[in-house]
């Protein structure tokens, strides 16, 4: 095993603002309150945070895909800071909670405060779900006459315009190659909103059946309208601390055992080498090679579904089944409930839940361990947990531990 | 058939044979003249050699479905759905491929494996390259 950032940061403090649909607040103050209240959850003071981590940096993307940047917030606090970093080229949204682990791992910081900020909900108003790139927000200019340029030129021309497009071809594939079906893949959103019924934050939590899931409307083929997240607002903060600093903490400190942040493949939605999986496939191999720890030692897993196949696909690169076996794996839901030998998107990952973009996944992965999933709790005293997150050329993941 | 209102490409230096080589029924990616290796999307380097003098040719413009999706979500005003989008990889290449939409294709009968040839749509000044059935 390789000596690296084995137990060298852990996990002190969670906070999360109030999550839903349109809620009408301003991102700044969804922010703070996710931070204050991870800085209190760790038992820490304001003057105690010393680095600031984000994804994907201040108002990145389309109007609601992100909140106040790092040097928005650091004034708002007055926070003095030895280390900080934000910005969206990184190893998938947790990839901003890997760049603070490994400051932490080197002494730059002790104790590090990361966030993301989403408010697609409330910025898409009234309207649709905005395709990624189809409107000049999120395009850059827009209007009469605007042209895609960079990676957008690829897909856009040609109707492809939205994520669900992309990813559904990867499951498309997928169902051709190994046999899934969308009969399995049903249980991803299936599992998550039975889980969402003991989330009281969660967006969605009425009871969704098989049938309901079948005879919903098609979105882009594989996928239906229940394999497609939902859009939301809220912020979600954590506070990664060096191992030294964390027994300063309130509660026990969460390990980092080992992160995944590898991509091998053509950083790309349409030209990675094998299009059943994606940059998850490095980003989960990695993570294992640096651990003694194996899939089996992990008591929960939250594992990204900003479209349920992501979910299937991050089983299979974290090697909780072959590759191929996802759907054999995830069908009937027993396996993945919370009482099942390995509980998956226990709060109701994004399908339910609502977006979060990454970070609800972490935040799940240390409330489990810290036994305050109160309705939702997986039995047992859990005691290892990954989170992952991100979906195409985007990967990141961490595998986390309570002693 | 109408054609439905494309988001255009921004032409480069770089880009332009691609889009633009319908003007002239060809489907043009860059090729290392070294050691012959297509590149696509385009960069001014061949992956595998690291050679330098690359060039735009015209490949043969067929291959077959990698994957596909058939799209029922309105995602761009002008650009009704259903539609076929679909990866395709060309013949020229192991793993050569783009992002493109089936056409003269009925929803239903798309099929991974299935042998398309390029033909093109042009919108103003742009070559948009659209794959239809070929016989196998």
């Amino acid at each position: 095993m390789m000596a690296d950032l084995a137990r060298r940061a852990a996990i002190t403090g969670i906070g999360q603002s109030a999550v839903g649909r349109r809620l009408g607040r301003d991102p700044m103050d969804l922010t703070l309150d996710a931070a204050l209240e991870a800085i209190a959850d760790a038992g820490l003071e304001r003057a105690d945070i010393d680095g600031l981590a984000s994804y994907p940096g201040g108002w990145f993307g389309p109007r609601g895909f992100s909140g106040p940047g790092i040097p928005e917030l650091q004034d708002a606090l007055r926070l003095e800071l030895s280390w900080y970093a934000g910005g969206p080229e990184l190893p998938g949204q947790l990839g901003s909670v890997i760049e603070a682990v490994t400051a932490v791992a080197c002494g730059l910081a002790n104790h590090v405060l990361c966030y993301r900020t989403v408010w697609e909900a409330t910025a898409q108003g009234k309207g649709g779900r905005a395709g990624i790139g189809s409107d000049g927000t999120t395009a850059g200019g827009g209007g009469k006459g605007f042209r895609a340029s960079g990676m957008l030129q690829w897909t856009l021309p040609f109707g492809a315009a939205s994520a669900a497009n992309w990813i559904a071809m990867f499951a498309q594939r997928h169902f051709h190659e190994y046999g899934t079906t969308r009969e399995q893949l049903a249980w991803i959103a299936l599992n998550a909103r039975r889980n969402a019924a003991g989330n009281p934050k969660a967006v969605y939590r009425a009871p969704l059946s098989l049938d309901d899931y079948l005879a919903a409307r098609m979105i882009s083929t594989p996928f239906c309208l229940y394999d497609c997240d939902v859009p939301a607002d809220g912020a979600t903060a954590i506070v990664v601390s060096r191992a030294e600093r964390a027994r300063d903490a309130r509660k026990p400190p969460l390990f980092v055992e080992a992160v995944g942040s590898a991509i091998r493949g053509r950083p790309s939605w349409d030209q990675f080498d094998d299009l059943t999986t994606m940059a998850m496939r490095d980003a989960g191999a990695m993570l294992w090679s640096h651990t003694d720890l194996r899939p089996a030692d992990v008591d929960v897993a939250e594992l990204y579904d900003g479209f349920s196949f992501l979910a299937l696909a991050w089983l299979e690169a974290l090697r909780f089944c072959k590759q191929g076996e996802g759907g054999p794996f995830v069908e009937g839901g027993r396996r993945i409930a919370l009482d099942g030998e390995l509980p998956l998107n226990t709060s109701g990952g994004q399908l339910s839940g609502g977006r979060l973009h990454g970070y609800g996944f972490l935040h799940e992965a240390a409330l489990q361990l810290w036994g305050e999933g109160g309705a939702r709790q997986v039995p047992g005293a859990p005691r290892v947990a990954v989170a992952a997150a991100g979906g195409g050329p985007l990967a990141g993941c961490l595998l986390v531990t309570r002693d | 058939m109408s054609k439905p209102f494309r988001v255009l490409p921004q032409l480069t230096a770089q880009n332009e044979h691609f889009w633009t080589g319908g003007a002239h029924g060809e489907l043009r990616l860059l090729r290392c003249r070294a050691c012959r290796h297509w590149i696509h999307p385009p960069a001014p380097i061949c992956p595998s050699c690291l050679g330098r003098d690359v060039a735009a040719e015209a490949a043969g413009g067929r291959g077959r479905v990698a994957t596909f999706t058939v799209n029922h979500q309105p995602w761009i005003p002008g650009f009704p759905p259903p539609y076929l989008i679909a990866i395709v990889e060309l013949e020229e290449q192991a793993g050569l491929r783009l992002t493109t939409n089936l056409v003269g294709c009925a929803p239903g009968a798309a099929r991974i494996g299935m042998p398309v040839q390029v033909v093109f749509e042009q919108h103003e000044d742009v070559f948009i390259p659209l794959f239809e059935p070929a016989a196998g």
